[in-house]
């Protein structure tokens, strides 16, 4: 019974070749998704340390069972309106994994969480070439769903590189 | 069986057993006993033995010979004299390069290893071992005339092993090998007895091998080559003269290569193969890796371990009676907890013991370098150790060691003198070099002194004038010129040596103290010795914190860098050009450090006057950091921030405090590093110019030598 139950939900989450699962949240309006296999978990709003001298989308850090871990405000990484914290606001754990295989578990506040959704690669466009690359929010492509667009976000590039990328521009500086 | 996981405990315990043999030696020097030579005598014959186990037949053999020579010390038939002493430490040298090399895959100085095991032979025989013990001498040179010394032979062999050669666990590759390390080696394998493929039962040994070996090599050693197997295989042994085999090699054998062999056989070019980089798979570095701990320390830990599970039942029951309103259970319940805190904090305090292993570790290295370093420079020295066993966290004792090595270096380079000045001095011939360690108030104090010389004093402070560190006008104490040495670029020594005097070191040795969270100080007597004290926190993991509130935030300040806390008097505030803001602490100006602005901190207070003014020293110099108000003392873990984020100036960690939240650990030098730059440098320099004319006869010997070198 058990074993059965298992192999079910491992079908689940493989689902069929090249459908990726994406979890979906909101910002300001718009959806965003992340591959959900990058996400170690949800929490709800907490009050976060504040660090010196780190970019403003940092807001600083909060004790997750023991690990430091430092937290993204989204809106702002994105240049998106300052908005009020709401009772759907939550903070999304991911793993974000480095180019030599380092992994950090980071946080990101957004407004709220939607759902899981299939995506199979196929469906997933490239985002049209808006200004500098270098300014782009690290977008891994554009997919519709139910008529409406999600734009889907690369974890590692996005808290690697852009967010802890900033941080070494800012000490070069 | 694979042997591999086991690999890293041999390893562990070779380098344990080489330290035993040093340090046995070096008491030699000071009389026969007994008792020191058979320690010698385990640790080489346990690393013998181990090393045969796990195949590395170099090593075997060598030790093999060092321990024939240990046990003719033992039995009494060969006097102890300083010449075996020294052959045997060099000896123990490259029996650990070659360890060493089993771990790296490097292979050892092959030339070497064979001067000294001539050498250990020679001894053996009682002839005057050939071979320069002085280890900077090229090794290369003597080894041709040590190999022309002994006769060189070629020897023709035969073996015809039994067919169940596999099956009694006898492996032909080992006997190559073996074969291999004593002369140059060709084998040839004759397969001419393999059945077909279809009958062939890859347990049976149908080979049969035909080698030459040609070297200084004995017929004796041939036979310890195949002692496993000579009671049943046919071996034949001939020595063949050298033109005569010449002739024979002109018209090689008609036999197959073993390559054709389908069964694991040794493959025809053992003789090229080094068996030591085979098996060993270099793992660890020698730092990390695994730690040993005694028995007792683990059953304490069960212990209290057993006590906590007692209390969470206790608890478990309180408070399902109070579920069940039942009973009087506050006091229960408070009991319980009160016992769950004690119990915490013992385990706390056992979980670090594990970590913490004697200093000896770092300081056994010691007689041996300052005996070797002795020899070189013809001085006479008396090495005292004491608090050996004193304990200090493991990562703290791996950083530990370079500094003391470097500062036990420029003791004996720089500050004992060659036994004339001494006696010129009136000073006994032998000088003192005397290492201790101790615990004092949470931290471990590692002093090394020396009855030399001392410090000049006034050739310090001219170097350091010349290079800029101090200004000529400056009033400097004894003191704060003796720590000038710790200031980069700095040496004092008239020519460069090899020991020591290229002007790195010394800071570099502050710097790594200072990484590891000490603090490094020097006290000089002219002609008397002088006196280094290191002061090192007994963990990295826990540090005992200051907190500190700065509006709804708490920062933690290790309490090791607080000089003073106080309330700040409006008399002794200056602003200067309306920028700086200096506090007049004890005759002398230091500069406030606003943390809330400098940490962004949008809250906190803006007046000096309702805040609280913590006073700090770092590299030397005083600051005062302004906080709203403080908490109270405690013992906070420390987390990396590099974990998931990445190192912050100023900020040298973060703890979880009680209620969950997480504090940031300030960095005082950092700290002050940041405000310098927020803060320009000049403006600073000018106002604290301005008040030095303004009050002359205030000294500023605590300002940063940074800022007084600006001018």
């Amino acid at each position: 019974m058990n074993s059965n139950a298992a192999q079910k939900i491992d079908v689940d989450l493989q689902s069929e070749q090249g459908v990726d699962q994406y979890l979906t949240f909101c910002l300001a309006g718009e959806e965003y998704g992340i591959n959900i296999l990058k996400v170690q978990e949800i929490r709800g709003w907490s009050e976060v340390t504040p660090m010196p001298n780190t970019p403003d989308s940092i807001l600083g850090v909060i004790n997750l069972r023991g690990t430091v871990v430092p937290i993204v405000e989204l809106r702002n990484h994105f240049n998106l309106p300052d908005a009020p914290r709401g009772p759907t606001t939550v903070i999304i754990v991911v793993k974000a994994e480095e180019k030599n295989g380092n992994q950090r578990t980071m946080g990101m506040v957004v407004d709220a969480v939607s759902e899981v959704h299939n995506i199979a690669i196929t469906d997933i466009q490239p985002a049209p070439q808006v200004g500098d690359a270098a300014d782009q929010p690290a977008i891994a492509g554009l997919a519709t769903m139910d008529e409406h667009m999600i734009i889907i976000l690369d974890v590692d590039d996005l808290m690697i590189n852009r967010v802890l990328g900033l941080l070494d521009e800012d000490s070069a500086a | 069986m694979d042997l591999s996981e086991f690999l890293d405990v041999f390893l562990e315990e070779c380098f344990e057993g080489l330290e035993a043999m040093e340090s046995g030696l070096l008491h030699l020097d000071e009389g026969t006993d007994l008792e020191e030579i058979n320690t010698i005598f385990r640790a080489a014959h346990s690393i013998k033995g181990g090393s045969a186990a796990f195949g590395f037949d170099h090593i075997s053999k060598f030790t093999h010979v060092m321990e024939t020579l240990l046990d003719e010390l033992r039995n009494g038939s060969r006097q102890v004299d300083k010449q075996i002493v020294d052959l045997l430490l060099a000896s123990v040298d490259i029996l650990r390069e070659m360890v060493e090399g089993l771990k790296t895959e490097d292979t050892p100085d092959e030339a070497r290893v064979a001067e000294l095991k001539t050498a250990l032979e020679a001894a053996l025989e009682g002839s005057e071992p050939a071979v320069n013990t002085e280890q900077n001498v090229q090794a290369d040179t003597a080894t041709p005339e040590a190999r022309t010394e002994a006769e060189s032979a070629r020897w023709q062999i035969r073996f015809i092993p039994c067919p169940d050669l596999y099956r009694e666990g006898n492996d032909p590759l080992r006997i190559f090998e073996a074969l291999a390390e004593l002369g140059q080696l060709k084998v040839q394998t004759d397969t001419s007895n393999l059945p077909p493929l279809s009958e062939l039962d890859p347990a049976t040994c149908h080979l049969r091998w035909e080698a030459t070996l040609e070297g200084m090599v004995a017929e004796e050693q041939i036979h310890e080559a195949f002692s496993w197997v000579e009671g049943d295989c046919e071996l034949e042994i001939e020595q063949t003269d050298i033109a005569q085999e010449n002739a024979r090699k002109e018209a090689p054998a008609p036999v197959v290569e073993t390559k054709s062999d389908p069964k694991p056989t040794p493959p025809p070019s053992v003789a090229k193969a080094t068996p030591a980089a085979k098996p060993a798979k270099a793992s660890a570095n020698r730092e990390s890796g695994s730690i040993r701990v005694s028995i007792e320390k683990v059953d304490l830990l069960i212990n209290l371990v057993g006590e906590l599970v007692i209390t969470q039942s206790m608890l478990n029951q309180a408070g399902l009676n109070q579920a069940q309103g039942g009973g009087p259970t506050a006091e229960a319940l408070l009991n319980g907890l009160a016992q769950l805190g004690r119990n915490t904090r013992e385990l706390q305090e056992n979980m670090l013991q594990l970590r913490m292993l004697p200093i000896n570790v770092a300081f056994s290295r010691f007689p041996r370098l300052v005996r070797d370093l002795c020899g070189k420079m013809g001085k006479k020295v008396d090495l005292v150790l004491s608090g050996e066993q004193t304990e200090v966290d493991k990562t703290v004792l791996e950083k530990i060691g370079d500094p003391l090595v470097h500062l036990v270096r420029n003791s004996l380079d720089h500050g004992l003198e060659i036994p004339e000045v001494r006696a010129a001095a009136g000073k006994p011939e032998q000088g003192r070099l005397e290492l201790s360690a101790q615990h004092e108030s949470g931290n471990i104090v590692i002093r090394i002194s020396d009855d030399g010389a001392g410090l000049n004093r006034e050739k310090i402070l001219q170097k350091a004038i010349e290079n800029g560190l101090v200004n000529d006008k400056e009033e400097l104490s004894e003191e704060r010129i003796d720590n000038l040495i710790f200031q980069p670029g700095f040496s004092t020594a008239d020519k460069v040596s090899d020991l020591s005097g290229r002007g790195v070191g010394m800071d570099v040795v502050k710097r790594n103290i200072n990484d590891l969270g000490g603090t490094v100080s020097i006290h000089s007597r002219e002609g008397e010795g002088s006196t280094v004290v290191i002061r090192l926190p007994l963990t990295l993991a826990i540090l005992d914190g200051q907190l500190a509130s700065i509006g709804q935030d708490t920062y933690i300040l290790p309490l090791i860098s607080i000089v003073e806390s106080l309330q700040i008097r409006h008399e002794n505030l200056s602003s200067v050009a309306g920028s700086a803001e200096l506090y007049r602490f004890r005759e002398e100006y230091i500069p406030i450090i606003r943390l809330n602005s400098l940490l962004g901190n949008d809250g906190g207070i803006d007046s000096l006057e309702d805040g609280l003014l913590v006073v700090v020293e770092a590299e030397g110099q005083l600051a005062g950091l302004f906080v709203d108000r403080l908490q109270g003392q405690q013992q906070v873990v420390i987390k990396s921030l590099e974990t998931n984020f990445q190192q912050l100036e100023g900020v040298s960690g973060a703890t979880i405090l009680g209620d969950g939240r997480v504090a940031l650990i300030l960095d005082i030098p950092g700290l002050i590093h940041l405000f310098h730059k927020k803060f320009s440098e000049k403006t600073l320099h000018a106002s604290l110019e301005e008040m030095r004319l303004k009050d002359a006869p205030i000294k500023t010997r605590n300002q940063p030598a940074a800022l007084t070198a600006a001018s």
